[in-house]
């Protein structure tokens, strides 16, 4: 009955801790110690790591270059959406609004693409399914990656911020084809 | 001139003030927890795709009061409740300024009132973390500031009645350890609103038009300052009631209180920077930061939980191994109250929070695994396991400790009583372990349709993520159900329990004798240290509790094999750089 009365001893701080206590504590720090370390680990010989590039910017700015990349890039349509298809290894952009992800990428596989993300309006959700990469849009910022599609087929970025009454219907595609 | 009466069952002193004070914050928060769990009916059943209950604006709206209503509310009163328990009933001293007691009490009322009727009137469904730009109306935001000061006082209230008790010395020694949990949740707290004062002050004066534009991305870095240390407010408190509720079970002390303090005050140190977790998957943050702040700050409050999580139950071991129970490794723990509903709500909380909610904390926190979990289900699957079970239930088994205690009415039904800790457990174990499943198939969090109904394009999860969710609706119901039986024999108690004017025989009595209990007393005796025991070794191979050294080894185990099968499946998505 002593957790919640005074401690037994005047100077608790200096009675010796069981062995079994300190054990614990060494295995628990080492275990703390390993997960610290991973995520290093994982910088330098994983291969998933965000990257911390992004610019501040603004809807008209970023939708300006979306724009200037339809233009360029356009290879078809789908549902009301351009299918852009850009050059290898080139920027690409996708953004978020209520309530679609815009415009439709198509891309090759294995190649690197820098991929920019930005929202016109409120924070989005970045899921692509069924990969399950996900990643936060901001308005004001642009993010910038390199994603590398390991594999070919039809890819949906579903919006996983809540975004309004709309969220629900706020699908993007990626399709990675084979070169 | 205060008056005490002691309770003739447990020896405890109530300070009239303070007693009025903790039956008001208690009965409130579960006023909220009600209004909370029928919320989250409403929420589970149009998860579970089959039922898809409620509209999209409604569930919205719906979600929104269920996680401001469960996570801030109920919780907070309960903890108000706790803090006063905690400082005058453990110190045996009466509370400092009860009337700022009361009007902090009365602004939280105000202010959750307030913000609840800006969720119903419908235009801000915004959910618990309000991210702006998305905008609420000015009520929403000012419900929420008036709950926080009205809880600030609540904190100063806890600290001036230490101070008072350390004037009159109304205690020998040191603070008990279960006071030193408090503290460090006040403290915390106030931490916390601060934070929170930053934030939300600047976005009500955004909602009312006198300031023009709030940063997105600064936001959810300050907010998360907020949000995160708030959860660990809830972590301190509910460890200091699994302590409270051991050494009232079973006469349990701690291992050591050295340990033990200074595990609390790693909460303090390190818990209340870490918001980084949130935003792991935010633009801009450089990654030195996100590590940082992820393993530095983070992992050392991990440490601190990991302690608690051998010693609480090591304390329990020890205290029934000098009772005899010495048999095997686990004797102890078989041979527990296992009906009594403050030990199973106790010893459930404390399982599920480690195991469920502790692993897959560390494991979605980790600054590169988050990409595969950020915003989908896995993740309110993960505070459920801690705020849901763990914080919820721990308060649970108090509050059957409390019904005679405090109230001082006999149980209402208390077979109901009973199997509640297991009904409740049962049924969020199981919505929970569905929602880990479903989020790793992408299923996403705060999101009315998996069938995308009237989007341009087409998307199909696969068949698996909705047996999940559904199989995880039939145990939120499940949870709810065990929600209801709370709140019938907590209500029941209180309106139909038998007063208990004399001993019941409830409680071992802790050597006070029996009274009647009315307020006769003017300044109990002072509190004295615990008796010193003869240095006794009862376990095996000098461990003084070695089947919980055991049940630490296995989460142990689960908790690296689960991590590393993380990165293997990280390992499998997309390259990024
Ligand atoms: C009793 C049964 C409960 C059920 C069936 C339940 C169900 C749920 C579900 C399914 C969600 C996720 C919905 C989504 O993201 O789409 C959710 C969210 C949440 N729940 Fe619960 N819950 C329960 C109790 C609690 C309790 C006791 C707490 C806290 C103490 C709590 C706190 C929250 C919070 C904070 C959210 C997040 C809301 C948001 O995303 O803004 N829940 N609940
Ligand atoms: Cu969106
Ligand atoms: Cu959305």
């Amino acid at each position: 009955m002593s957790s919640f009365l005074p401690p037994a001893e005047r100077n608790w701080w200096s009675t010796p801790v069981g062995k079994q206590e300190v054990i614990w504590v060494g295995i628990a720090l080492v275990w703390c110690l390993i997960m610290f370390l991973m995520m290093p680990y994982w910088h330098l010989y994983g291969k998933q790591n965000l990257s911390s590039e992004a610019y501040q910017t603004t809807p008209a700015k970023f939708q300006q270059r979306v724009d200037e990349m339809v233009a360029q890039y356009q290879v078809g349509e789908e549902a009301g959406m351009p299918i852009v298809k850009p050059p290898v290894g080139s920027d690409v952009y996708m953004l978020g609004r209520l309530w679609q992800w815009y415009p439709i990428l198509e891309l090759e596989k294995d190649q690197p693409y820098r991929l920019h993300l930005s929202s016109m309006d409120w924070n989005h959700g970045f899921s692509l399914q069924p990969v399950n990469i996900n990643l936060q849009i901001i308005p004001g910022y642009e993010m910038v990656l390199t994603v590398t599609p390991d594999q070919a087929g039809e890819f949906t970025v579903v919006c996983n911020e809540f975004c309004g009454i709309g969220h629900h219907v706020m699908l993007g595609k990626i399709y990675v084809k084979e070169n | 001139m205060a008056q005490f009466r002691v309770c003739p069952d447990s020896g405890f002193y109530f300070d009239k003030n303070a007693e009025s004070l903790m039956k008001a914050n208690a009965v409130a928060g579960a006023v909220f927890l009600l209004i909370a769990g029928l919320l989250g009916l409403g929420v589970i059943l149009t998860r579970w795709q089959e039922v898809h209950l409620l509209p999209a604006d409604v569930f919205y709206q719906v979600l929104t009061g269920h996680g401001i209503n469960a996570l801030i509310f109920w919780i907070i009163f309960f903890e108000i409740a706790i803090l006063y328990f905690a400082s005058s009933t453990l110190l045996r001293t009466r509370l400092a300024a009860p009337r700022w007691a009361w009007l902090g009490f009365a602004l939280m009322i105000i202010g959750a009132l307030m913000n609840n009727i800006a969720v119903l009137q419908g235009n801000s469904s915004v959910m618990m973390t309000s991210y702006a730009p998305m905008q609420a109306a000015p009520h929403f935001y000012l419900g929420l500031i008036l709950f926080a000061v009205g809880a600030l006082i609540g904190c100063m209230v806890f600290f001036g009645t230490l101070v008072i008790a350390k004037e009159d010395r109304t205690y020998e020694g040191s603070v008990p350890l279960v006071t030193f949990g408090a503290i460090t949740a006040a403290i915390i707290a106030v931490f916390t609103i601060a934070s929170g004062a930053i934030i939300l002050i600047p976005t009500f004066l955004w909602s009312i038009g006198y300031v023009g534009h709030i940063d997105a991305a600064m936001y959810r870095v300050i907010w998360w300052g907020m949000g995160h240390s708030s959860q660990q407010i809830n972590v301190a408190a509910h460890v200091s009631v699994w302590y409270l509720l051991v050494g009232v079970l079973f006469g349990a002390r701690p291992m050591s209180e050295k340990v033990s303090r200074m595990a609390f005050l790693l909460y303090i140190l390190f818990l209340q920077l870490a918001c980084a977790h949130h935003v792991l998957v935010d633009p801009g943050l450089s990654a030195e930061f996100k590590v940082f702040n992820t393993s530095y700050a983070m992992y050392l409050a991990v440490l601190a939980s990991m302690i608690h999580g051998l010693t609480v139950p090591g304390s329990m071991e020890v205290a029934q191994r000098q009772k005899g129970l010495t048999k095997g490794m686990f004797e102890w723990l078989r041979k527990a109250p296992w009906g009594n509903p403050v030990f199973s709500g106790f010893f459930l909380s404390l399982v599920i929070f480690g195991f469920l909610g502790g692993i897959t904390g560390v494991v979605m926190g980790t600054e590169q695994i988050n990409l595969i979990i950020h915003n989908t289900i896995y993740v309110p699957a993960h505070f459920h396991a801690t705020v849901a079970v763990g914080t919820t239930l721990a308060f649970m088994a108090l509050t059957y400790l409390l019904i005679p205690v405090l109230f001082r009415r006999q149980t209402f039904l208390p077979w109901m009583a009973k199997w509640q800790p297991y009904v409740f457990s049962a049924g969020m174990t199981l919505m929970i372990l569905f929602m880990l499943g479903a989020g790793t198939l992408g299923v996403s969090r705060r999101h009315w349709d998996m069938d995308f109904t009237g989007a341009m394009l087409a998307f199909e999860y696969p068949g698996t993520a909705y047996t999940m969710m559904a199989v995880a609706g039939i145990g939120g119901v499940l949870g709810v159900l065990g929600g209801v039986m709370y709140l019938v024999v907590t209500v029941g108690s209180l309106l139909f329990g038998k007063k208990l004017d004399e001993s019941a025989g409830l409680l071992q009595g802790f050597g006070v004798p029996l009274a009647p209990s009315s307020y006769t007393v003017e300044q109990p005796e002072r509190l004295p240290m615990a008796p010193k025991l003869a240095v006794e070794e009862h376990g095996s191979a000098g461990f003084e509790a070695p089947g919980t050294f055991v049940l630490a080894m296995f989460l142990l185990v689960c908790f690296v094999v689960y991590y590393f099968i993380n990165w293997d499946y990280l390992a499998s998505v997309w390259p990024l750089s």
